[in-house]
């Protein structure tokens, strides 16, 4: 049975706080039993808090795949990259460094990559994705677009990225400011550090006009 | 296409005709060809041309293509220095021999793969060469108890055909079957107990295979049955059954999951590259400067995936590529190009000024925040951020 094509995976790292919920619960999902494909990262340990939840962006055309030499990595007629496949993955890391969102990860032990895949086993009968189903923050939310739209009013879901000169489009939606361009370029974000609460930036930001 | 179908032609017409001139001279000019057998050998011969075919066209693809030639040049620059080549053993007999990455996978399908591919790899090498006419016995003349094994020609060891070791050897398909048919059921038991296999799980992929090994090793047990027991009754409809399940699966075995067989050994290769990647001069993030994998494999993908047709070129001679930007740092990126979205629209000031320092790195690697094996990292290259 086909993921429905009203459900769309919605990924807002702005609204994450690191709780790990995400991880944990990616964790017991049944094709990848213990074993969390979420990548929850701090920016910057030292000097920011924010924290960035990562799940396959499940490209249109997925970089993964491409440059798999074992031709490990397939993608579903609804539009999923799945993780790869047991006895092609030759574990040569292509794939972990070919993706420009970051997301494959290597487990060496068992000579495999092994990535988000949209929770298959859920989605594919009409449930929510792990990670979903416990953020408490709905910084990963799974639902129709009129949810959505409900629900952030200041934001647009973009499903195009910009890395350099490539564009990549993708089933996974990212939310930005309504007035943002329709399309996220990661080159934006190369240089900035991590800036931590939007209140820190308020109170940064009331702090300078006082000293004006 | 048109020139990698045509060169996959030329090869797989090359290797099938090899293998057909290597029939006729280890049957000695088909002297010890069984007639009754030759469905088998041009099911063989099919199967031949279409695996080298499907295998040619594989290696065209550009990144197999690469792995190809720089696993054999790393292979052949290094030469068979006794420690490497222990290494190499050592590798080969722990990941092909044992699956022992099966293993750490699930022990249920590392058993399960075990039986099957020892069991499979047992029958083929018993029967190919009897198939071709490479293998046969010969009575001993003037002793009529002893059998002589005579391979491509050659008179080899004798023994006497009632022995243990008889016993054992004539049996060897009965005895391969046992572990496939073993092998198939543990696997038929995870597919239908694992609710994450039945997500994924094919039938022409994953069922397949399984049912047709499983077809070629009951039939083959019910001929041993029919000839042992039932004073051959119903053996010529059984061999029938036999043959026609043993040829539909070499007929399917370029097409399907069993191309993995002859895919695997590429792993070689990708240890060799890595083991080079490792003692190499390594590429360092161009955003905060870590060591992230090998120089050789940032250039290689670099060149993949330009062949591809993908460009991830940047204009800014400080990045050059997003090649040069390490996992961590990419998944950090868009994050903050999402936070500077909302900082153009809210305003706001960066509270962390840039270093003036054009050579220093942007920013530090972000790091898992859970390092737990499992949860963050999935293993040491994981947790290391090196990916050789």
């Amino acid at each position: 049975m086909p993921v429905p094509t009203d459900l769309h995976f919605y990924i807002d790292p702005a609204r994450c706080i690191g709780c790990n919920a995400c991880v944990q619960g990616c964790s017991e999902c049944e094709s990848h039993k213990g074993q969390s494909m979420i990548q929850l990262d701090f920016i910057d340990t030292l000097r920011s808090p924010q924290t960035v939840p990562v799940v396959c962006m499940h490209c249109d055309s997925p970089t993964c795949a491409e440059v798999c030499p074992a031709d490990a990595i397939k993608r579903t007629e609804d539009g999923v990259v799945l993780s790869a496949r047991k006895p092609r993955c030759i574990a040569c890391n292509n794939c972990v460094l070919a993706c420009p969102f970051g997301v494959p990860k290597m487990n060496t032990d068992m000579g495999l990559m092994m990535k988000c895949d949209l929770c298959y086993d859920r989605t594919s009968v009409g449930k929510k994705p792990m990670c979903a189903s416990v953020c408490p923050s709905q910084a990963l939310f799974y639902g129709t677009r009129e949810e959505i739209e409900r629900l952030r009013p200041r934001s647009t879901p973009v499903s195009t990225f910009q890395f350099g000169r490539q564009t990549i489009t993708t089933r996974v939606r990212m939310m930005v400011p309504r007035e943002a361009p329709p399309h996220l370029s990661a080159l934006d974000g190369l240089r900035d550090p991590g800036i931590g609460h939007e209140v820190s930036d308020d109170v940064f930001a009331t702090h300078a006009r006082w000293e004006e | 296409m048109h020139r990698v179908a045509l060169r996959a032609g030329a090869w797989a017409s090359g290797v099938t005709l090899g293998l057909g001139g290597l029939i006729v001279l280890g049957s000695r000019n088909l002297a010890h060809f069984d007639a009754a057998l030759v469905a088998y050998t041009f099911a063989i011969l099919f199967a031949t041309f279409g695996l080298t075919y499907r295998y040619v066209v594989w290696l065209q693809r550009p990144p197999t293509r690469l792995y190809w030639r720089r696993g054999w040049q790393a292979f052949l620059s290094r030469g068979l220095h006794p420690r490497r080549f222990l290494r190499g053993v050592g590798r080969f007999t722990s990941d092909i021999v044992m699956n022992r990455f099966i293993f750490r996978r699930d022990r249920l399908r590392g058993v399960a793969h075990l039986c099957i591919m020892w069991g499979t790899l047992l029958a083929a090498a018993i029967t190919f060469p009897l198939v071709f006419g490479w293998l046969h016995f010969a009575p001993v003349p003037g002793d009529l108890t002893q059998y002589r094994v005579v391979v491509f020609g050659f008179p080899t060891f004798a023994f006497p055909s009632a022995s243990l070791f008889g016993f054992i050897l004539f049996h060897g398909l009965v005895w391969a079957s046992f572990l496939v048919i073993i092998g198939v059921m543990l696997a038929m038991r995870r597919r239908m107990r694992d609710g994450g296999a039945a997500s994924l799980q094919r039938f022409a992929e994953d069922f397949l295979p399984l049912f047709l090994l499983f077809a070629v090793s009951v039939t083959g047990l019910m001929l041993t049955v029919s000839y042992t027991w039932l004073k051959g009754r119903g053996y010529d409809f059984i061999a029938v059954l036999h043959a026609i399940t043993v040829i539909a699966t070499f007929l399917w075995l370029p097409f399907g999951k069993l191309f993995h067989i002859f895919q695997r050994p590429a792993q070689l290769g990708v240890g060799l590259y890595k083991d080079l990647g490792h003692d190499g001069p390594h590429a360092a993030c161009r955003r905060c400067g870590a060591a992230f994998t090998s120089l050789a494999h940032v250039n290689d993908l670099i060149g993949v995936t330009r062949e591809l047709g993908y460009d991830y070129g940047v204009d800014d001679p400080r990045i050059e590529h997003y090649q040069w930007i390490c996992p961590p740092c990419r998944r950090a990126t868009l994050a903050l190009a999402q936070s500077r979205a909302w900082a153009d629209v809210r305003g706001g000031v960066t509270l962390v000024a840039a270093s003036p320092d054009a050579t220093a790195p942007l920013s530090p690697t972000p790091r898992h925040a859970n390092p737990g094996r499992g949860e963050g990292p999935l293993g040491v290259e994981d947790a290391t951020n090196f990916h050789p």
